[in-house]
Formats: structure tokens, C-alpha cells, sequence
């Protein structure tokens, strides 16, 4: 008190009283929620957009295709001259091959992978193999398609002389490989972030590391676990490049994985590279293989949704 | 210090009944010198507290007892700690069968994220129980042992993490009571709860002292008072005393003991 009366400076106080900055600011904020809603509103609207589009486009395919056939037919023909098929049966297994495939080949790997890194690896370790791992998730999957295509499938036929050159076992492997370091690496986040506190309760009682890992950390974050395969299911789904390249491009509808396969993707990247023009029955039918992809990784995000909030531990 | 120690009450110098007699023992954070010769013998079905000022080691002690400590990597020690006679620092004995035999109760309440039910039955289950009508008997014995069975009974399949701070600590309580181990250690288990909760902590730990023996971290001297029989006064890493309670709140022997107890500093 005494130094204000001393000073000539006026109190501080009273120079923000003088200044107007807080008025501008306010000014400000009151815009910020607006401006921020319009941003907001560019990717909702976007995304509506697109799904309008694949609607519409979707519902002039079905004025030539019957719904049923679509969905229930056995063969893909689109193609052929005196009667074309479009039963999207073939293309769906196609997928599915692929995906279940890589499901395989990534979910072990990347919770193992994700279990060592958060649970075993020292800091150091951790520290360099991570980016590592995400450095592989950056990989363009054109690299991936011809590491299938020139150097997966010719290993594989060293013990399955059997495997075509465009299969659904090569690229199966490689997408699993491109989707585990995103397993590995969400699932990490999930795991490292289970308070420490946890896994001592745990260790006190007389558990080993692996008890703790898998029957307290993995539990307690299992929804990350599972919204990181879930992810990695959907980019599975919808990889294109790798199937393209080493898949080959013949539907079938059957369980076999050393033939060549086409995958929903697959088809619509060979129809969009100019097999069929504008305002044709095959140009409509990519709208409504698109829209069913969409329909599929809708339906694993609501699944993942459900089960995550069913297995969700709270800590 | 160590001859207020053996110059204690007799039945200190009696070696039969003792859970933890530790030898020497010297304890290293990196170049931090964090315990400093303790030598010290604790008596099974006794409640034994220590206090002492922040970082004076207190917590560094205790956790060295079940070797929790050992999750800094920089820790090395030196000297004896013999539970019921075998040195825990042996090679061949495993962390794992130590803290089957003394379980601890935390500062801050850690169940796991599970069921209050998985909470209990989770230690018995690693050791290899998996008879369903054995651990329902040892949830409810545990949970009737910790105190909380009536509040928790109906719900046991509710997520542990949705109960109270204080019921929280005390299902841990229970959680360690379902090994029945031979020493429960607790760290400083009633700083984070509200003093309703932290009574009936204390009055659990009495009762608890019938079959177990605990050694309890404070910060509060009024529940070392409360709750001890015995009282051991650490400060910069050292043992400054170590008596009957009784005899350390009333006629410390060392100087600093008193200053500590009677609120001079700390």
C-alpha cells in the first residue's frame, strides 16, 4: 500500500481499467463459437453430402437391379454381354478373405506387440521402437501392393505350389501388416495409460508381469484395445491398392484363398480406371458396392461402439 | 540409535515371534543414500508404526519390506531383511512368494477396474484357487473381514470403482485379506480419506491385529498413537527410536523424537 502512494506509476489496477483489450477479447469470443460451429458444420455436411450422393446414385442402380439379386446373388458378371449379374456375394467374400486374413495375421501381433512395449520394454526401448512402428503405418499402400504382389506371393508359393499369382493369402498378409502398427500402437496408448497404481495392487498380491499384463492392464483397457481393431478392421475393409495389385480380379463366391479374388474396393478402382462409361448400369453398380462398404464399416463402428461400452472398465 | 534400540523394552531382544528382523540394511536411489543402516525387528500380531517427516524414507522402508521398492530401477541395497528368518534379498527367493506371504494396502485406493467380487477373488485365483463355492466363502469371509460386507453384499457385481473413497481402501484391505498373508504392510492407507472413513480404517486394523501382523506407514500421529503398539521414528533415513508406543509419545529418549512428536518441526 505504501509503495502505491510513493510511485508516480499509476496502480495496475487502474491500467487495466484503462485498457480496452478485454472488450476486443470479448468481442472475440463471442464470434469464436460461431466461427468454430461453421468449421464444424463443413465436415458434418461434407460427409452427408456424401452419403446423399451414394444414396441417390445407389437408388437409380436398383431401378435396374432388382435389391435381392443384388444382395443375395451368387455371381458378379458385370461385365458380360447378354447378361450381366450383379450379385454382390462375390466381392463381399472377397473382402472378407482379405479382412479375416489380416485379422489374423494382426490382432495376435499387435497385442503381443503392444503388451511388450507397454509392459516389458524399457523406456529406451520404447522410445525408439514406437516411431518405428508408426513410421510402417506411413507406408504408402502402393508399397505394400507390390511387396505382396513380387515379394509375399513368390515366397508363399515356395510352400504352397498350389497359390495363384493373384490371391487372396498374399494380400491378406501384407494389409494384416499394414494394420498392426496401428493395433500395436493404439493399443499401447490404451495399455499406458492404466495407472501404475493398478498394476502395483496387482504385483503386491504375488502376481507375475504376465498376470499383471494380461488379467489387469489388458482387461482395464480393453475398450482401446478394441476400438484399435476395430479401426484396423475398417481400414482393412476398405484397403484398395494392396487388394488391387495382388488379388487379381475375379469374383468368387467360395472359401478359397489361394485363387484370384476381387474385393468390393478392388472392383470400383477398375471400373473408375475407365472399364465402363458414364450413366451405365456398371456405373451405377460402384455407387452401390461403395455404399455397401460404407454400410460395412458403419456396422463394425456400431459394434465396436456396443462393445466397448459393454467391456469398458472404469478406473 | 541402535543402542536406544536393543536398550528397548525386553521383548525386543527376543528373537522368537519376529517377522521382519532387518539387518543393516542400506538403500540407494541412484546416488541418493535413502535408508541408512536400519536395523530393525518387528513382532508378529503387533501393529507397527512408523512416523517421520516427508522423505525421510518411511514409505522407502516398508516397500522394501514386500521389495515393491524394486520398480525404481535405480534402487540397489545392501544388508539383511530376514522375514521369518530367510532373506528376502536371497537369490532364490522370488518376489512373487514373498508378497504371497505379506500383502500391502496402498496411500491411495487402487482396486482394479473389475467387479467388486473379481477385486477380492482376483489374488486367490492367480494362486490357483477356481472352485466357485471357495471363493464365494473367501469374498464374503474377506469382505466381512475388511469390514465392508453389509455395505457391498447386494451389489458384488458392480464395478468396484463406483463405491466411496473409504470403501474403496477398505476393499482393497479386503482384497489383500483373501491370501490370508502373514503381514499386511500399509502405506499411509487413511491420507486420502475424509475422517469418518479413516476411523473405521483404524478400528479394522485393531481388529485385524489378532491374526496379522501390520506395519503401518503414518503421517498422522495421532493414529500411531492410536493404533500402535509399537512406534519406530525415522528420520533422514535412519532409526532414530524405536519403542512401546506408549514410551515414545511419552518419554522419548532421544531429543529429536520429542521435537518431532511434540509438533516442533515436520
Amino acid at each position: 500500500m505504501a509503495q502505491k502512494q510513493v510511485s508516480d506509476q499509476p496502480s495496475v489496477q487502474e491500467l487495466i481499467a484503462k485498457s480496452n483489450s478485454k472488450k476486443q477479447k470479448q468481442m472475440v469470443e463471442k464470434l469464436i463459437p460461431t466461427i468454430l460451429f461453421l468449421i464444424a458444420s463443413i465436415s458434418v455436411l461434407t460427409t452427408i453430402g456424401i452419403v446423399l450422393t451414394l444414396i441417390v446414385e445407389t437408388i437409380i442402380f436398383f431401378k435396374e437391379v432388382p435389391v435381392f439379386s443384388f444382395l443375395f446373388g451368387t455371381e458378379w458378371y458385370p461385365f458380360a454381354n447378354k447378361e450381366p449379374a450383379f450379385g454382390i456375394l462375390p466381392l463381399i467374400a472377397g473382402t472378407l478373405k482379405v479382412t479375416v486374413i489380416a485379422v489374423i495375421v494382426a490382432v495376435p501381433f499387435g497385442i503381443g506387440s503392444a503388451i511388450f512395449l507397454s509392459e516389458y520394454a524399457s523406456d529406451t526401448t520404447r522410445r525408439i521402437i514406437k516411431p518405428i512402428l508408426e513410421v510402417l503405418a506411413g507406408i504408402p499402400t502402393i508399397v505394400y501392393g507390390f511387396f505382396a504382389l513380387t515379394f509375399v506371393t513368390p515366397l508363399l508359393q515356395q510352400f504352397i505350389p498350389d497359390l495363384k499369382i493373384f490371391n487372396a493369402l498374399s494380400p491378406g498378409i501384407v494389409v494384416g501388416i499394414m494394420i498392426l502398427p496401428m493395433i500395436a500402437s493404439l493399443s499401447e496408448d490404451a495399455m499406458s495409460s492404466v495407472p501404475s497404481s493398478i498394476r502395483e495392487g496387482a504385483l503386491a498380491m504375488g502376481s507375475t508381469k504376465l498376470e499383471v499384463a494380461l488379467k489387469v492392464v489388458v482387461p482395464a483397457a480393453l475398450s482401446g484395445i478394441i476400438a484399435s481393431i476395430v479401426l484396423a478392421i475398417s481400414r482393412a475393409i476398405g484397403e484398395t491398392m494392396i487388394v488391387s495389385l495382388a488379388g487379381g480380379s475375379t469374383p468368387k463366391f467360395d472359401f478359397d484363398v489361394t485363387g484370384s479374388i476381387q474385393t468390393m474396393t478392388a472392383y470400383i478402382v477398375q471400373v473408375s480406371s475407365g472399364d465402363a462409361g458414364y450413366g451405365t448400369t456398371i456405373y451405377y453398380s460402384i455407387y452401390s458396392v461403395g455404399f455397401t462398404l460404407f454400410l460395412f464399416t458403419l456396422v463394425m463402428n456400431l459394434i465396436a461402439h456396443a462393445i466397448s461400452k459393454k467391456y469398458r472398465e472404469e478406473y | 540409535m541402535v543402542q536406544s534400540l536393543e536398550n528397548g523394552s525386553n521383548t525386543l531382544n527376543d528373537t522368537s515371534g519376529i517377522v521382519y528382523n532387518t539387518q543393516q540394511l542400506n538403500l540407494w536411489y541412484g546416488n541418493h543414500h535413502a535408508l541408512k543402516d536400519i536395523n530393525l525387528q518387528i513382532k508378529e500380531n503387533e501393529v507397527t508404526a512408523i512416523i517421520g517427516p516427508s522423505g525421510c524414507g518411511k514409505s522407502t522402508y516398508i516397500k522394501t519390506l514386500n521389495r515393491m521398492v524394486e520398480l525404481v530401477p535405480t534402487v540397489k541395497t545392501s544388508g539383511k531383511i530376514l522375514y521369518r528368518e530367510r532373506n528376502i534379498f536371497d537369490n532364490d527367493y522370488g518376489v512373487e512368494e514373498l508378497r504371497t506371504k505379506v500383502g500391502m494396502v496402498f496411500q491411495k485406493p487402487n482396486p482394479f477396474p473389475k467387479s467388486i467380487y473379481d477385486n477380492i477373488a482376483y489374488g486367490p485365483r492367480i494362486h490357483g484357487i477356481k472352485n466357485k463355492k471357495i471363493l464365494d466363502q473367501i469374498v464374503e469371509k474377506s469382505l466381512r473381514g475388511a469390514a465392508i460386507w453389509d455395505e457391498v453384499k447386494d451389489r458384488l457385481n458392480t464395478n468396484a470403482y463406483s463405491l466411496s473413497g473409504g470403501q474403496q481402501q477398505r476393499i482393497c484391505i479386503a482384497r489383500c485379506l483373501a491370501i490370508e498373508p502373514d503381514v499386511i504392510l500399509m502405506d499411509e492407507p487413511t491420507s486420502a480419506l475424509d475422517p469418518i472413513s479413516t476411523l473405521k480404517v483404524e478400528e479394522l486394523i485393531q481388529e485385524l491385529k489378532a491374526d496379522y501382523s501390520i506395519i503401518i506407514v503414518t503421517h498422522n500421529m495421532q493414529q500411531a498413537a492410536r493404533i500402535s503398539d509399537k512406534t519406530a521414528f525415522f528420520l533422514s533415513g535412519e532409526v532414530v527410536e524405536f519403542d512401546q508406543t506408549d514410551v515414545i509419545f511419552s518419554t522419548p529418549e532421544d531429543k529429536r523424537t520429542e521435537d518431532y512428536i511434540s509438533g516442533r518441526f515436520g
